[in-house]
């Protein structure tokens, strides 16, 4: 449960979850990502840290570099927690636009 | 299929914002949420009160497969037409303190609109266990299927 809630507290900041984005397309390295933001770069390895920490990002060792690349597997874990309320919600407003629809049509 | 349904719920947060986007014109989108008749249709819930005004109060009732009736209710604070409806949420007899919902609508083109669902609950693990709800009645449903499968074995 706890390493649960760290995937949340990831996810909840903005430059992690650019970091994630960047990674999803493809595997980089610590310097490649940080190049991407204005932010120092001890704080973006910080950020790296924590989403290696919590299992959204994996470290691939290609000769002497470190590469970061995305484990889609934790991020769905994340998605089904919330998928169920959000279907929720999501049919309910499939429903308020049938019948709206259909008052629509009615008209 | 596509998401059309969108939540937003950051970790550590009391809030959730929730956005949709419909294939209705503005005016129709926010007819759905004014006309208790329409109401009644879309939530499928009676509608026993609906003040459409500052100050107005609203009170539904939804009776489950079961028959049993689940009532919610909440005080209207502010009500623009085609904008904007802040208003508050209680499901009664639950153990969850009330909650303050924003609603705010958008016209995207002639023919679609936006709603944007701004919703504030009283702490951080309140939001986090009504945000479960759904999520415990899936596993809830799933063992009674299982159980139900298991007794007619016997």
């Amino acid at each position: 449960m706890n390493l649960r809630r760290d995937v949340f507290q990831a996810i909840a900041d903005p430059t992690r979850r650019a970091i994630l984005m960047l990674v999803a397309s493809q595997s980089l390295t610590a310097g490649a990502i940080a190049a991407n933001f204005d932010t120092a770069r001890p704080t973006v390895s910080k950020h790296l840290a924590i989403l290696t920490e919590c299992e959204l990002l994996e470290q691939e060792y290609n000769g002497r570099e470190v590469y970061y690349h995305f484990n889609p597997k934790k991020m769905k874990e994340i998605a089904d927690f919330i998928e169920p309320f959000r279907n929720m919600w999501d049919d309910r407003f499939n429903k308020l636009e049938t019948v709206m629809k259909k008052y629509k049509a009615k008209k | 299929m596509e998401r059309k349904t969108k939540i937003h719920a950051e970790d550590g947060k009391q809030e959730i914002t929730i956005t949709r986007e419909f294939d209705l014109p503005l005016e129709l989108l926010f007819k759905a949420y004014e006309d208790p008749e329409m109401v009644e249709q879309w939530m499928g819930t009676k509608v026993l009160k609906l003040e459409n005004k500052k100050h107005g109060g609203y009170q539904f009732e939804t009776t489950d497969p079961k028959g049993n009736k689940h009532g919610f209710n909440g005080a209207i604070h502010e009500f623009i037409p085609n904008k904007k409806i802040t208003r508050t949420f209680e499901m009664e007899n639950a153990p969850f303190d009330v909650q303050l919902e924003f609603l705010e609508f958008e016209q995207l083109t002639d023919d679609t609109s936006k709603l944007t669902m701004h919703v504030i609950y009283r702490s951080v693990a309140v939001r986090d266990q009504i945000l479960k709800l759904p999520f415990a009645q899936g596993i809830n449903m799933a063992h009674n299927r299982i159980q139900d499968i298991l007794s007619k074995l016997k």
